[in-house]
């Protein structure tokens, strides 16, 4: 074993690694492909040009998906760190921008979990169809028992106890460890999503009216290049289903092991998540079209996203459709499948995080972070008022926390830190693809100003139209009360001072390839 | 389907999975970086 190797081994054994870059990668897979792939993107290029979307999802996949995917690995790998003890690595001034990927991931996982309980319930609502002919009002009155938007501490039997499993199930994974719990969860599970949506999209193509749903995704509508907003929602699509921007790949990055084709890996999975992103649009409109079909409407009258897409439009298809229950089961097992592998990327960078700030087992890591979050995740999201407080959470959260703390970490990385041609220098060490002066022009000036574009827009349409018919009350609380609060709260913890056993410098770098030490 | 739509579906599924069918081929073929299989678990 070479020297590098020893070190590496230590580092391994004390936060926990991947046994391979296999493993990785289909925990980072895991990790990109969540809900969103199958519920928001098809919608999304419907809306934003059909066939034409494809020209400026492709630009923005180049131009900022990829470059901030290789950003945040080369900073998890170089500084083999979780996302706080990494940024501190790279500068001791902008630790606190990990501290508020760490607060994001807190406040995404108690909701996320919802939803996966709620998919998981509708797997086996599927079986008998237990949503009968209006699976509208089944879903806000008999399974969500929806009141008035507010805050109620009426508790809901059928979203409590899925939610306890969902939870459950996750706790163990993430106390089995890395690559026993996260990265077996990934073996498994990636393979299994991926089997059961292609049975999925294969059924949905042979149903009646699938071609019309899919001359509805893919009719170009060439003048909406032209529109800023479209290009927004290319940006905004590709930067929100990648998982950048919020330590995930930070902290996964930092369980490769040191030697490792970061940017060959790193090409594998952006393309992956936007392969499975094409897949799921061909499923989910193939569906649609027969939906509109059976029906008598035009696509465009069916055609949805979301939560509307996921448990109305979909049931009813299952209604209507030949063996309509096996396209439930295969629909809402993938929702399971692809949201578990994502909530536990998400709660791990909490984890490491613990981890490396107190010096913690991973065992202690996993109770002191995973029992609040679980018990905050049932008491506000297994009540009548549950579906409200997660909406709001999940739109301002996803604007004005991961959007706003991505842009922040490409800035301060860029020119606080002045990090990044070190970054690229690491990544080269054993990339089979170079980054060169276009990568680190990319996330020092363009991708950060493209993201803010969005960022800026996305503030301005919600300081002019208050999202939702929610309260006012609601929306400072939950919305933009739960943004700020995690800015603040990570400017407090990255006050406490790090563990004498926790050195603040970068590990050395593995010799460059073919000077290897010898043992 | 419309011309114009199957022409647009082909080009995304030639760009993405043809890009990823690219991208694997890059990492187990032309990958320098050597497998290493030393980490555990803790």
């Amino acid at each position: 074993m070479t020297a590098d190797a020893g070190s590496a081994t230590e580092d391994g054994a004390r936060r926990g690694a991947f046994s391979s870059r296999k493993v990785f990668i289909l925990a980072a897979i895991g990790s990109a492909v969540g809900l969103g792939n199958i519920w928001r993107f098809p919608y999304v290029a419907y809306e934003n040009g059909g066939g034409a979307f494809i020209l400026p999802y492709i630009v923005a996949l180049i131009t900022a998906g990829l470059p901030f995917l290789l950003m945040d690995y080369a900073l998890g790998h170089r500084n083999r760190g979780s996302a706080p003890l990494s940024f501190a690595r790279a500068d001791r001034r902008i630790e606190s921008v990990g501290w508020w990927q760490v607060g994001i991931c807190f406040m995404i996982a108690v909701y996320y979990a919802a939803v996966i309980a709620w998919a998981l319930q509708y797997t086996l609502f599927s079986v008998d169809k237990s949503w009968g002919d209006d699976p509208e009002s089944f879903l806000f009155g008999d399974f969500l028992q929806a009141g008035d938007p507010g805050v109620s501490a009426s508790v809901v039997m059928g979203v409590l106890v899925p939610l306890a499993v969902v939870w459950v199930a996750v706790l163990i994974i993430m106390a089995l460890g890395v690559q026993k719990g996260i990265g077996a969860t990934a073996v498994v599970f990636i393979p299994l999503l991926i089997l059961a949506f292609t049975v999925l999209v294969v059924r949905s193509l042979f149903l009646p009216g699938a071609a019309q749903g899919l001359d509805a995704l893919f009719s170009p509508n060439w003048s909406a290049l032209t529109q800023t907003s479209v290009w927004a929602a290319a940006f905004g699509q590709i930067f929100f289903s990648l998982s950048v921007g919020f330590g995930i790949m930070v902290t996964y990055a930092s369980y490769v092991a040191k030697r490792t084709d970061m940017t060959g890996s790193g090409l594998v999975v952006g393309l992956s998540n936007s392969g499975f992103e094409l897949l799921a649009g061909i499923g989910v409109f193939a569906a649609l079209g027969f939906m509109a079909q059976a029906s008598g409407l035009a696509v465009d009258e069916v055609a949805s996203e979301g939560l509307g897409l996921a448990f109305v439009a979909f049931p009813t298809i299952i209604n209507e459709a030949p063996a309509g229950a096996l396209i439930g089961v295969l629909f809402f097992g993938s929702l399971v499948f692809a949201g578990l592998t994502s909530l536990v990327s998400v709660i791990e960078v909490v984890i490491s995080a613990v981890r490396d700030k107190f010096e913690l087992t991973r065992l202690s890591a996993t109770l002191i972070v995973g029992v609040p979050a679980a018990g905050i995740s049932l008491i506000f999201f297994s009540t009548t008022s549950g579906v409200y407080v997660l909406d709001i959470v999940d739109h301002f959260i996803n604007r004005f926390g991961i959007l706003a703390a991505a842009v922040a970490s490409m800035i301060v990385l860029a020119w606080v830190a002045r990090a990044i041609p070190g970054l690229a220098r690491h990544m080269n060490l054993y990339g089979s693809i170079r980054l060169g002066r276009w990568w680190i022009v990319l996330v020092s000036v363009i991708t950060p100003l493209l993201l803010g574009f969005v960022l800026v827009r996305e503030f301005i349409e919600d300081a002019q139209t208050p999202y939702g018919d929610y309260p006012a009350w609601m929306l400072g609380v939950f919305g933009w009360g739960s943004a700020v609060a995690v800015v603040l709260i990570a400017f407090v913890v990255a006050r406490i001072p790090w563990r004498p056993n926790t050195p603040l410098e970068a590990p050395p770098e593995p010799a460059p390839l073919g000077e290897e030490p010898r043992s | 389907m419309s011309t114009g739509a199957i022409l647009m579906m082909l080009f995304a599924m030639l760009v993405l999975w043809g890009g990823l069918g690219l991208a694997i081929y890059n990492l187990t073929r032309r990958s320098k970086a050597p497998e290493e299989h030393y980490y555990r678990d803790l």
